[in-house]
């Protein structure tokens, strides 16, 4: 087999490589997806981090005014909060292109 | 199962639990919840038993399955907490593999997912958030409580970046459960909804058997897919414990 019969040509590396990209296994170079989650995977996540900042804002929330009788004062405050915590999870878990995550 | 009304389509009373173990099982309410988790933890054990044991040179299937499991692990628990992640591997390893068991075993047909139900991710979530606070006070004492104000934020917001911050922080148990949860009960709620499409088609005969086919071929990317979902959940559910060590380690 080290006489190469076939005659010359590109290398064995190259065929390889050729047919490997034919067959869509290479991938190409600088994959598109650097953070490893699909696009549909991470909206899922962010969505979940979105909700749950706000369930447990307005648990709090609505816990605070059980216990003091002030019922929609800090329910409403801690909605708007939970609102931003829940925009900042996710901010954290996907920071956008470009900017380091914290 | 029956032609008819007699079938009943539930997705969701594959949820329900059961007691086993017959009259021991009943009066201590030990289900099959509670047996899939015995099952899980012991299978983890003996694929790390049975797969160490020939401490070959040049490893066999089960060995480099063992081998492979506790290094990707081990570099997830070093490369996310850094040099301080080696005191928690043998946390995040249990946890990893008994998620991903959990997981795994809940694709057998008949076999109860526990990881589907939020008690039981909630209270793995809760855990980890108490443990991550101990290690933060524990590493920085009373200063842990400056991870709630960020450096360089104006004196006047802080009121409000506190509020924030503590919420941001109760919500990771949460949001830790449900998405574990969720992604394993959604995948197998729609495996039974294909399922029972098939069974209740292929029971009007000879046109239903033809149509029976349809979901039936859904499902079989779908069980691909529940595997990966599986795989990857467990993996999320163990990455972000890690980075929630981080952060309690290094403040940031």
């Amino acid at each position: 087999m080290s006489g190469n019969s076939s005659g010359p040509g590109p290398s064995f590396e190259q065929r390889l490589r050729a047919a490997r990209e034919r067959q869509g296994l290479e991938k190409p170079a600088g994959g598109a997806n650097p953070g490893g989650a699909s696009g549909w995977g991470g909206g899922l996540q962010a969505g979940v981090e979105l909700v749950s900042a706000e369930l447990v804002a307005g648990a709090i929330g609505w816990g605070l005014d059980h216990w003091l009788h002030t019922l929609p004062l800090f329910l409403v405050i801690f909605i708007l909060v939970g609102g931003a915590a829940g925009v900042l999870n996710a901010f954290r878990r996907f920071p956008p292109a470009g900017k380091a995550g914290g | 199962m029956a032609a008819g009304g007699t079938f009943k389509m539930d997705p969701l009373e594959q949820f329900a639990l059961h007691p086993v173990l017959g009259p021991i099982g009943r009066s201590v309410n030990f289900t099959q919840a509670n047996l899939t988790m015995a099952v899980g933890a012991l299978l983890v054990m003996a694929l790390l038993v049975y797969g160490s044991r020939p401490k070959a040179t040049v490893p066999g299937r089960w060995q480099s399955l063992a081998e492979m499991l506790y290094q990707f692990v081990h570099s997830m628990a070093i490369d996310q907490i850094g040099i301080e992640g080696r005191a928690f591997f043998p946390f995040i390893f249990t946890l990893f593999t008994f998620v991903l068991m959990g997981n795994l075993i809940g694709l057998i047909p008949f076999m109860f997912t526990y990881t589907s139900h939020i008690a039981i991710t909630g209270a793995m979530a809760l855990f980890i958030i108490t443990m991550v606070t101990i290690v933060g006070l524990r590493h920085h004492g009373l200063h842990f409580f400056s991870y709630f104000a960020p450096p360089g934020a104006p004196a006047a917001l802080m009121p409000l970046i506190v509020l924030i911050e503590i919420v941001s922080y109760l919500s990771r148990p949460v949001s830790l459960s449900m998405r574990l949860f969720a992604n394993m009960m959604a995948g197998h709620m729609i495996l039974a909804v294909f399922a029972s499409f098939a069974v209740v088609l292929g029971s009007l005969g000879l046109v239903g058997l033809v149509g029976a086919v349809v979901p039936f071929a859904v499902n079989i990317p779908l069980i691909g897919f529940e595997l990966l979902v599986a795989c990857l959940q467990a993996y999320v559910f163990a990455i972000l414990t890690c980075i929630y060590l981080h952060h309690a380690v290094h403040l940031h």
